[in-house]
């Protein structure tokens, strides 16, 4: 049987070293991998679907309030939001063409920028969560929301208990978004520290396509956020 | 083809803005939800590679999720929309 041992130790060989036994090969290794993440996003995908039906009763219900107090949030920095994420996802897909070509480079580059963007973000976000509590919009007992008029009803003013369930709503929403955000801003310190190191190849890059469609995602999230939250009724 | 999606997604969110400001009466909530379904079917299919996937698995689960999704949401609407006013 020499044969079979001298092939046995050939195509031990082959195998690339990120290769798990018991996968056949690097592409069902891929293939689970890229299942499993889809499932978590399935579970991601409820997680927060629970909140956007929380927000649609009570959008329902509410929405002159609604309406009023969406009026309040600052759109230009929402739509500034929401071109950055944008151009994140691009930079995360330009990431992953750079691992499946080899291109360590712009890998590492289109990593940082993501990042960069990913921190333009939370920093918007800041800004914003910043002017709400001047405001006395953050929901608790100091908060404020007299005589703001409802949009399209001239001499009617918001009930503050319901603009106060839209602002629970929005800090809820936007920071469980937020949160989102930074574990990705972990997740991709990761990936850039593994791109260093050198250990993405075009046969083996799964975790930065992963990670990506982690990041799309979180994108997605704030696709429906920006005109829910942002853009309920703007007319003048 | 990564560019063109991005124009697109640029595009989508102008377009969502500049319609907020419209008033469409009833419409402006499905006009507005309209154009990030579109954006988000943008991202999903290009940008996660949906379209490509090469496992018809993971295309399952997409589709599944959005099942569910849309059942928590189709159904509970079915009862709090179709409530009389008070």
């Amino acid at each position: 049987m020499p044969d079979s041992t001298v092939v046995g130790l050939h195509h031990e060989e082959e195998q690339h070293p990120e290769l798990l036994h018991h996968f056949a090969d690097a592409e069902q290794q891929r293939d689970a991998s890229s299942l499993g993440m889809w499932v978590f996003l399935a579970t991601e995908i409820m997680f927060f679907g629970g909140l956007f039906c929380a927000y649609l009763i009570y959008r329902r219900w509410y929405f002159g309030d609604f309406a009023a107090a969406s009026k309040t949030i600052n759109m230009g920095y929402g739509a500034t939001n929401t071109a950055v994420l944008i151009c994140s996802s691009l930079t995360v897909v330009l990431a992953v063409w750079a691992a499946q070509t080899a291109r360590r480079t712009l890998l590492i580059g289109s990593l940082i920028v993501t990042m960069l963007l990913g921190l333009t973000f939370l920093g918007i976000k800041g800004i914003e969560y910043r002017d709400k509590f001047v405001e006395h919009h953050v929901p608790g007992a100091s908060f404020s929301f007299q005589n703001e008029p409802i949009p399209g009803h001239p001499g009617q003013y918001a009930n503050p208990s319901h603009a106060q369930i839209f602002f629970s709503l929005y800090f809820v929403m936007t920071g469980l978004h937020a949160l989102h955000m930074i574990i990705g801003l972990g997740i991709f310190t990761w990936l850039l520290t593994m791109a260093w190191k050198g250990r993405f190849s075009p046969e083996y890059h799964t975790p930065v396509e992963i990670g990506g469609l982690y990041w799309h995602f979180v994108d997605i999230v704030w696709i429906y956020l920006f005109p829910l939250l942002y853009l309920i009724d703007r007319h003048p | 083809m990564y560019f063109a999606v991005f124009f697109a997604l640029l595009l989508g969110t102008g377009l969502t803005v500049f319609a907020a400001t419209l008033d469409l009466g009833r419409f402006n909530a499905p006009v507005a939800l309209g154009i990030a379904t579109v954006k988000a079917t943008l991202v999903a299919l290009f940008f996660m590679h949906v379209w490509h996937a090469s496992e018809k698995l993971t295309k399952m689960v997409v589709v599944g999720a959005l099942f569910f999704l849309l059942l928590l949401l189709g159904l509970t609407m079915t009862d709090y929309a179709t409530r009389p006013w008070s």
